[in-house]
């Protein structure tokens, strides 16, 4: 199975620890993984702000760039999710690439499908359901929904030696990332995510994990201005630990 | 980069005690709600019905207007029909007048508040009355409502009991309203008991019930195969309002038809448990024909909802039946306030009715969603209320609205993500010179640092790490 790696931009210039941990944890479970070197963005932050359209070419190069594989897989739910869901509103055409682009936890959780991993990590971590991961790939059950419960990212992070998984309060209410949301509504913004972080930081845990960087870096910078010593850590590398 | 919204609502954080008591306030509301969700094993299945019966309603909404309207009048009904709020204000002030009305009780109605009326009676010198308790506390405040469902939920009690006394309220009524009520000790004149203050209220409304010559509801449905209006309330205002008066005036909006008694069964399940969180309202009112001696009329109202109809990207907005749980469900109202938003109607819906309504006016509202996409998940008819925004965000530009540094950024993006090699050399540069991505740099001259601190480069790229042989 031949899976094209997507980092994007923002792991890729602030995370790439992300990026490197996804890759050990593709390649561990055998699997043939590539990085085409011409990738960028996925558009979201453009979309969100309204600008989609200045997003078109890059649609069209991404389609290019990843064509040919079985999966594209990314560490990050949103840009996962925005991939698959708008890039074919965008373009006005089908898009082979952004229907078989997958958030790296779907992936490995419903195609590959692992019952063992070799990682360990032993702490306790407080699961970030972060918006997109939820209500747009379904890595968990919203909480709005009288569906059954699951929790995809659970279901993986309980594969790991050691580790404890705990859910804030209010598991999946948004800590008010949401790209350019953030600098347009910076009071809102930042008071969601005081809310959110506080709720984390009530669990006990001693590292917030979540599929998705963006939600994790929104957090981390409120915490560090208010002096919170909580660390943060994406479920890529938690589940590559050791590797 | 700021739009109203964005403004008003830091001046609604600059008091973190008061966010944190609205934050709280309407996500028990939320909590509630799910509570009776999850123990409904058809929950699910509800609101695919009431999707789907909306959806039908809507798009053959000109035969089922036709078939109320008949209905109606076959009860003995009188029916208007309304094409804007002129129009409607004319139609009521012109029923009034054959009646020779003074004075009006009203039962809750935001068609009303879209369509201005209390200020039109009042200019024509006729008594506007509020009966619903929330909206006689803002009426008498002189406020607008920050809620659609529970308008002044905002409101301390304090600042109710310090109302009525200013409106003579307490003088009239406090010393009957606090027997055997209040604690030893506790002076009627200054306190602010809740159940106390409810008491007086009752009082006052009564008097008012007694005297006015016409009452006023609107309507959740209106039930085509009978021409029959239900109205759901908790305080049996609306029964109060028409069991007096000789005169019953109905304003509805055009969507608010449902065709048969089997769909209100599944509507009636969904409403209450999403707007307050109850299985169901106290009093749900049934009104088919005028009483005895009594008339009975129905306006019928458009006011921009046939365009609405005509609307490919959002004429789905129909759907909405004013419940309120996208309200309370969303973060960032929860977190501003209903006066934040430049629209009557605040939240994921008011943002698009807003639009619909007047764009220049109310595409400051656009900023006030994260696409956190919990109001999709709560709405009971399934109303795609954060795509919408999110195609609303797209027209901003095409309408001159679009806020210059998002369009600049987005610009500079676009520059920086279609060409991977200038990608790669600003990433490259990034950690060095702190010299970021234009994204970024423009970021931290802004707002972000209102409440973050920066993210810090990483000295390598994945890009270079790759490059360099370091991914392995």
């Amino acid at each position: 199975m031949k899976i094209g790696l997507f980092v994007p931009c923002y792991v890729d210039a602030l995370y790439p620890e992300v990026g490197v941990a996804a890759y050990k944890l593709l390649c561990s479970l055998g699997l043939d993984v590539e990085y085409p070197e011409k990738q960028t963005c996925c558009g979201q932050p453009m979309g969100n702000a309204g600008f989609q359209n200045k997003a078109e070419k890059l649609v069209e190069n991404y389609d290019e760039l990843f064509r040919g594989y079985d999966y594209v897989v990314a560490p990050s739910a949103s840009c996962a999710s925005y991939v698959r869901f708008f890039h074919e509103g965008i373009v006005k055409h089908e898009c082979e690439a952004a229907k078989r682009t997958m958030d790296l936890v779907e992936f490995l959780h419903d195609v590959v499908k692992p019952t063992s991993l070799k990682a360990r990590f032993p702490h306790k971590v407080s699961l970030h359901n972060s918006c997109h991961g939820v209500r747009e790939l379904g890595l968990s059950s919203p909480s709005e929904r009288n569906v059954p419960r699951f929790n995809k990212i659970k279901d993986l992070l309980q594969l790991v030696e050691g580790i404890t998984v705990m859910e804030p309060e209010r598991p999946d209410e948004c800590c008010g990332f949401g790209g350019m949301f953030s600098v347009e509504e910076p009071a809102v913004s930042t008071r969601m995510g005081k809310d959110k972080l506080r709720r984390h930081i009530a669990t006990g845990a001693e590292y917030i994990t979540g599929p998705d960087s963006s939600c994790l870096m929104h957090l981390q910078g409120i915490a560090r201005k208010n002096g919170e010593p909580i660390k943060f850590i994406h479920v890529a590398q938690i589940l590559a630990a050791g590797l | 980069m700021s739009t109203k919204h964005s403004i008003a609502a830091e001046k609604f954080n600059q008091d973190s005690g008061r966010v944190t008591r609205h934050d709280q306030t309407f996500w028990s509301v939320r909590s509630k709600r799910d509570g009776l969700a999850y123990q409904l094993e058809e929950w699910e299945q509800l609101r695919e019905s009431a999707n789907l019966i909306k959806k039908h309603t809507i798009t053959h909404l000109a035969d089922y207007l036709e078939q109320f309207e008949t209905n109606a009048r076959k009860n003995g009904v009188h029916v208007h029909w309304a094409k804007d709020a002129d129009e409607y204000n004319d139609i009521v002030m012109q029923i009034m007048r054959e009646h020779n009305v003074k004075k009006v009780v009203k039962s809750k109605s935001m068609l009303t508040e879209e369509c201005h009326l209390n200020d039109n009676l009042i200019r024509h010198g006729i008594d506007v009355v509020e009966t619903d308790l929330g909206e006689r506390i803002l009426q008498l405040m002189e406020i607008p409502p920050s809620h659609i469902v529970m308008p002044a939920i905002h409101v301390t009690r304090e600042e109710v009991a310090a109302c009525f006394r200013e409106k003579g309220i307490i003088e009239k009524h406090g010393a009957h309203a606090a027997e055997g009520l209040l604690k030893e000790g506790e002076d009627w004149r200054t306190s602010s008991d809740p159940t106390y203050l409810t008491r007086a209220a009752r009082y006052h409304l009564r008097d008012n019930f007694m005297e006015a010559d016409c009452g006023m509801t609107g309507g959740n449905f209106g039930i085509a195969e009978t021409g029959d209006i239900v109205v759901c309330t908790n305080e049996g205002n609306a029964d109060m309002s028409t069991s007096i008066p000789k005169l019953h005036i109905v304003s509805i909006g055009l969507e608010k038809i449902i065709p048969n008694y089997k769909a209100m069964g599944v509507f009636q399940r969904l409403l209450a448990r999403h707007g307050t969180g109850q299985a169901t309202t106290v009093y749900t009112s049934h009104f088919r024909k005028p009483r005895p001696g009594a008339e009975m009329h129905i306006i019928l109202v458009d006011n921009g909802r046939s365009s609405i109809l005509g609307n490919i990207e959002h004429w789905q907005t129909l759907k909405c039946m004013r419940c309120g749980a996208c309200m309370n469900t969303c973060p960032v109202y929860r977190r501003s306030g209903g006066y934040s938003y430049t629209y009557f109607i605040p939240g994921p819906i008011g943002v698009n009715l807003g639009m619909l309504k007047d764009k220049d006016a109310n595409y400051h509202n656009c900023s006030a969603c994260s696409l956190c996409m919990s109001c999709d998940n709560v709405c009971p008819v399934k109303v795609d209320l954060s795509t919408q925004i999110y195609k609303w965000r797209q027209e901003l530009d095409s309408m001159g609205h679009a806020d210059p540094m998002k369009k600049m950024m987005s610009a500079g993006m676009q520059t920086l993500f279609e060409h991977p090699s200038l990608y790669t050399t600003a990433l490259k540069f990034a950690p060095l010179a702190n010299h970021v991505p234009a994204f970024m740099t423009n970021i931290k001259a802004n707002a972000w640092c209102y409440g973050h601190t920066m993210p810090e480069f990483a000295k390598e790229s994945f890009h270079t790490l790759w490059k360099k042989g370091k991914v392995k």
